[in-house]
């Protein structure tokens, strides 16, 4: 049986976070009234020009400099030109053979090791409009409020080899776009969407084979599934003798299939040309810098940073790095607090998370914020409340405002840590164990567990674990 | 009264001698009375009213500047709002901007009365008015004779007298042709020099907004209102306006006038070359310094032209579909059917040639040996007038090779049609300020036009020498019979 390798480059439009079009002064906020946000240049009136988006430009070099990749100082709009309803000027303007980001690359984490996926260009474009086909009885109505919305294409190479790379490499691009603050990457609102070009070669084999591209999946899940059931489709196809056409496929979610949409012979010739009311974009070095200046620390820098300033492992740190404001939330924490920093990192990747992920919430919208998180991990570090009782705590602090000390005094949280309370206990719990005690001394190890379990139970899991520990082995021997 | 220049309306409403109402007034019947040249698309004698006693009031408060209350015409693809804006095209029949252009506004801020809308080649696209959708203007001087285009309705409108002062564009010649063939001045500015926002684009790269007008002098006035930097056309140029007006009356001699082998060749009429010779002489008895340069790359233009702007063309009257605007076909049952018959019904048939031959040259496989190479050829006609300019201050040579030609001898033939262009369209096609100023008449009696090509960004030097050039001769003074 021939062994089949996927290859696979995705091509991504992310919504750039400005406050207005590409090339007008129109808002681009979403869910406006139809054309409510259509200036005369978003429906091409006559005599309209267009003018750049300075902020366009500065999101379009900070994601350039976030992913490592060549910003061009000089890039050139382009007229990509068809008729369309939705395409009010009868062209798009693009960037076609001066993109300004050039060759960059992004690492993602596979279960055989990170792999490097490189980005050939990403370049700035507008967005259509949007056909209407409901409530026009028959005919079709034009949305322009998103026409002339600020676009950033981002192409990779076609270096994935699997639909679960794909994903990863989705996931990574769009938690960086989050964390640069480039996009608001969000996919209900068409902020991020995806093309896939996908082709399969005979394993081992350099060239590549014939690509379809796949259009319409804006979901993670369906990135995967619509990438899977073209690779199986591929196969069939190949194994069958037959020949893969060139040609664009839609994915269609609820069949879970995807369809011919064109073939390469419908294709367009876009007679592209440079816009000549757009002069060349040039970027100085001062404008780039300035955007350099502004930028945050790199994630992969602090990642870095993190393995070695407080030794997290690398999961831990990659972990923290999911989003921008859950390391933001470690760093002040670890400012101030007294705890060991892989005991925060484990608090917030694990306890906090959980608290979030159960709410469904943001961490930026956490109840429990870095101030009273830091007290309560103090109180842990100097031994007033063991973990579990801290465990306790924090879900007190997700549903009551006061103060970390104030819930402590109140459900009488404190862990004892007085050594002739807890001496008095052990003796106590020995006496009651004569039997366990002398297994203990003739060398079976195993009954020291269940008499701390007992000195536990006995203070109702308040005393110090450490010092029970220690008293009790003392006691013994 | 109507026969006047701008600037002596100006000193005479100043004085009192009469009103903007009662100019206004007296154009408009004037107008109405001459409505067989077909100069107008659109009279707006009731804004124009409005506007005039608008005027007035403020020249009655001393606060009018020298522009007031003088009336002008706009040709009509200058967007005006509530005033429909045709472009000469059925496509746009019905089509009423909600917005201002730039030019327009700043003349209007200038206290300038507007009385209408002028006929003009289709988009722009023609040298005799006579691709219009609303008929073609004809030539004061001559009824029989186009008045050039594709600004002829203006220059129909300020040679009959309609108005002193009207707007027109150049693309290729588009202002100072038709300022030739009908005995007027019209200027052409650098590239970049009058912003282009809500003039309805042609060939985006080649389009600038410019003036006819009876005098330079008129010309320096008007386009010192109308130009500088617009942040809504990112062509525009953000460079200090000179003070046009102000260098007028520097003499000119020591001025080193460039006179290109290839503007005089035996393409040119006799008549119009003898001229020629003649406005030579006026300018060498001032005191310029003639001195021979070459254009070696000139005969490119042409070709060059006619690939790049049909190319810019073909896109930019692509938003022309029936869709949001302008025309739309009546009966259709899919999109594709309804873009093919709006626009063929839309559109004139030299538009339409334009636009085939604009998309053809954008393909794929022609794009190379067509609009490429028609760039380079863009580079070397600019360099040629950069060495040229290192030698002289301007150059000058005859805006077109004949002068008005009868109304339909060209126009089955395009070939000869853009030839009218030969001398004009490489200042576009360099950015460079040009203007055509009257130069004397042939036997017929039809005026002949003197070309003036000035360094980048210096419109002051052609201005200057073409109103020294008006104190020394009497060309632009003279009337058609007929409207005096």
């Amino acid at each position: 049986m021939m062994q089949w390798e996927p290859v696979i480059g995705l091509e991504v439009h992310v919504q750039l976070m400005t406050d207005s079009k590409l090339f007008s002064g129109a808002p681009i906020a979403y869910g406006a009234h139809a054309n409510h946000q259509a200036c005369p240049v978003s429906i091409a009136l006559p005599g309209v020009l267009p003018v750049m988006n300075l902020e366009a430009a500065r999101l379009a070099v900070r994601f350039g400099l976030a992913i490592g990749a060549k910003v061009e100082k000089r890039s050139v709009f382009e007229r990509k030109n068809y008729f369309y309803p939705d395409l009010p000027k009868g062209y798009q303007i693009s960037q076609y053979k001066h993109p300004v980001v050039s060759g960059g690359s992004l690492t993602i984490e596979t279960g055989t090791g990170d792999r490097v996926i490189g980005i050939t260009r990403a370049h700035l474009e507008e967005d259509a409009g949007k056909s209407v086909h409901e409530n026009f009885h028959g005919m079709t109505g034009i949305d322009f409020n998103r026409a002339g919305t600020p676009l950033l294409e981002i192409v990779s190479e076609p270096d994935m080899r699997s639909a679960e790379e794909a994903v990863a490499y989705l996931k990574k691009l769009h938690a960086l776009v989050r964390y640069f603050e480039v996009s608001d990457g969000n996919m209900q609102e068409g902020s991020f969407r995806c093309d896939a070009n996908v082709s399969i070669r005979p394993k081992g084999n350099p060239e590549l084979g014939t690509r379809t591209e796949l259009k319409n999946i804006n979901s993670f899940r369906f990135v995967e599934k619509a990438i899977n059931f073209e690779i199986e489709r591929q196969i069939d196809v190949l194994e069958d003798g037959g020949m893969i056409i060139q040609e664009t496929r839609l994915y269609d979610s609820e069949r879970d299939e995807t369809r011919s949409m064109r073939s390469k012979e419908d294709a367009q010739d876009y007679r592209y040309f440079p816009d000549p009311d757009l002069p060349e974009m040039i970027l100085d070095d001062e404008f780039i810098e300035e955007v350099r200046a502004n930028l945050p620390e790199l994630p992969n820098h602090r990642k870095s940073r993190y393995e070695q300033e407080f030794s997290l492992s690398p999961p831990v740190a990659e972990k923290l790095l999911r989003d921008r404001d859950t390391a933001d939330f470690f760093e002040r924490v670890c400012e101030r607090s007294r705890s060991d920093p892989k005991t925060i990192a484990n608090w917030i990747n694990g306890e906090l998370t959980a608290l979030l992920n159960e709410r469904n919430i943001e961490i930026s919208d956490s109840p429990v914020d870095s101030d009273r998180f830091t007290a309560l991990l103090d109180h842990m570090a100097d031994k007033t409340l063991s973990g579990k009782m801290a465990k306790e705590v924090l879900m007190h602090l997700a549903n009551d405002p006061s103060d970390v000390d104030a819930i402590i005094e109140s459900k009488g949280f404190r862990q004892i840590t007085d050594s002739s309370e807890i001496e008095r206990v052990v003796g106590e719990v020995l006496d009651a164990n004569a039997p366990q005690v002398r297994q203990y001394r003739e060398g079976n190890q195993k009954v020291f567990g269940y008499l701390m379990g007992q000195v536990m139970k006995a203070t109702d899991g308040k005393a110090d674990p450490g010092q029970v520990n220690q008293i009790l082995r003392n006691l013994l021997e | 009264m109507e026969c006047r220049t701008a600037l002596e309306h100006s000193r005479a409403l100043k004085g009192k001698e009469y009103s903007s109402v009662e100019l206004t007034r007296a154009l408009l019947e004037h107008s109405q009375s001459c409505a067989d040249l077909n100069a107008f698309i659109t009279l707006t004698s009731e804004q124009a009213l409005k506007q005039a006693s608008h005027a007035d009031r403020l020249i009655a408060k001393g606060e009018g500047g020298p522009l007031t209350g003088i009336p002008l015409v706009h040709k009509d693809l200058f967007c005006t709002k509530d005033v429909r804006t045709t472009c000469g095209s059925r496509i746009l029949d019905n089509f009423i901007s909600p917005y201002d252009a730039t030019l327009v506004e700043r003349l209007q801020q200038a206290g300038m009365v507007m009385l209408g809308k002028a006929n003009m080649d289709e988009f722009a696209m023609g040298s005799s008015t006579e691709n219009s959708y609303y008929g073609p203007t004809r030539n004061p001087w001559n009824h029989e004779r186009v008045p050039g285009g594709s600004s002829g309705g203006s220059a129909a409108v300020v040679a009959a007298r309609l108005a002193p002062v009207a707007t027109g564009t150049d693309t290729g010649g588009s202002i100072r042709q038709p300022a030739a063939l009908c005995g007027l001045s019209g200027i052409k500015p650098s590239y970049g020099r009058v912003s282009r926002y809500g003039m309805v684009a042609f060939a985006s790269s080649l389009d600038q907004g410019g003036i006819m007008a009876l005098t330079s002098e008129d010309c320096a006035y008007v386009l010192q209102a109308m130009s500088g930097f617009d942040e809504k056309d990112s062509t525009s140029i953000n460079q200090p306006v000179p003070d046009y007006a102000n260098s007028l009356s520097d003499s000119i001699a020591g001025k080193a006038v460039g006179l290109p082998k290839e503007f005089f060749t035996d393409g040119v009429d006799e008549e119009v070359a003898e001229a020629i010779r003649e406005s030579i002489s006026v300018l060498e008895g001032l005191g310029a310094r003639m001195v021979e340069i070459d254009l070696p790359n000139s005969a490119a233009g042409i070709p060059c032209y006619y690939v790049l702007a049909p190319a810019e063309a073909s896109s930019n009257l692509a938003r022309f579909d029936g869709v949001r605007y302008g025309h739309r076909t009546f009966e259709y049952t899919d999109i594709i059917e309804m873009y093919e018959a709006t626009r063929s019904e839309g559109f004139g048939p030299e538009v339409k040639r334009r636009l085939l031959i604009g998309a053809y040259v954008l393909s794929i496989g022609y794009f190379e040996a067509y609009y490429v190479k028609a760039q380079k050829l863009r580079r070397l006609i600019a360099d040629d007038f950069s060495r040229a300019f290192e030698k002289c201050d301007v150059i000058v040579g005859p805006t077109t090779p004949t002068t008005a030609f009868p109304i339909g001898l060209k126009t089955d033939d395009p070939v000869q049609m853009y030839l009218n262009d030969v001398f004009t369209n490489s200042a576009n096609l360099a950015g460079l300020p040009a203007m055509s100023i009257p130069a004397g008449f042939d036997r017929q009696g039809l005026p002949i036009g003197l070309h003036l090509i000035g360094k980048y960004l210096d419109e002051t030097t052609i201005l200057n020498v073409a109103h020294q050039y008006q104190l020394n001769t009497d060309w632009h003074q003279r009337i058609p019979e007929g409207y005096a």
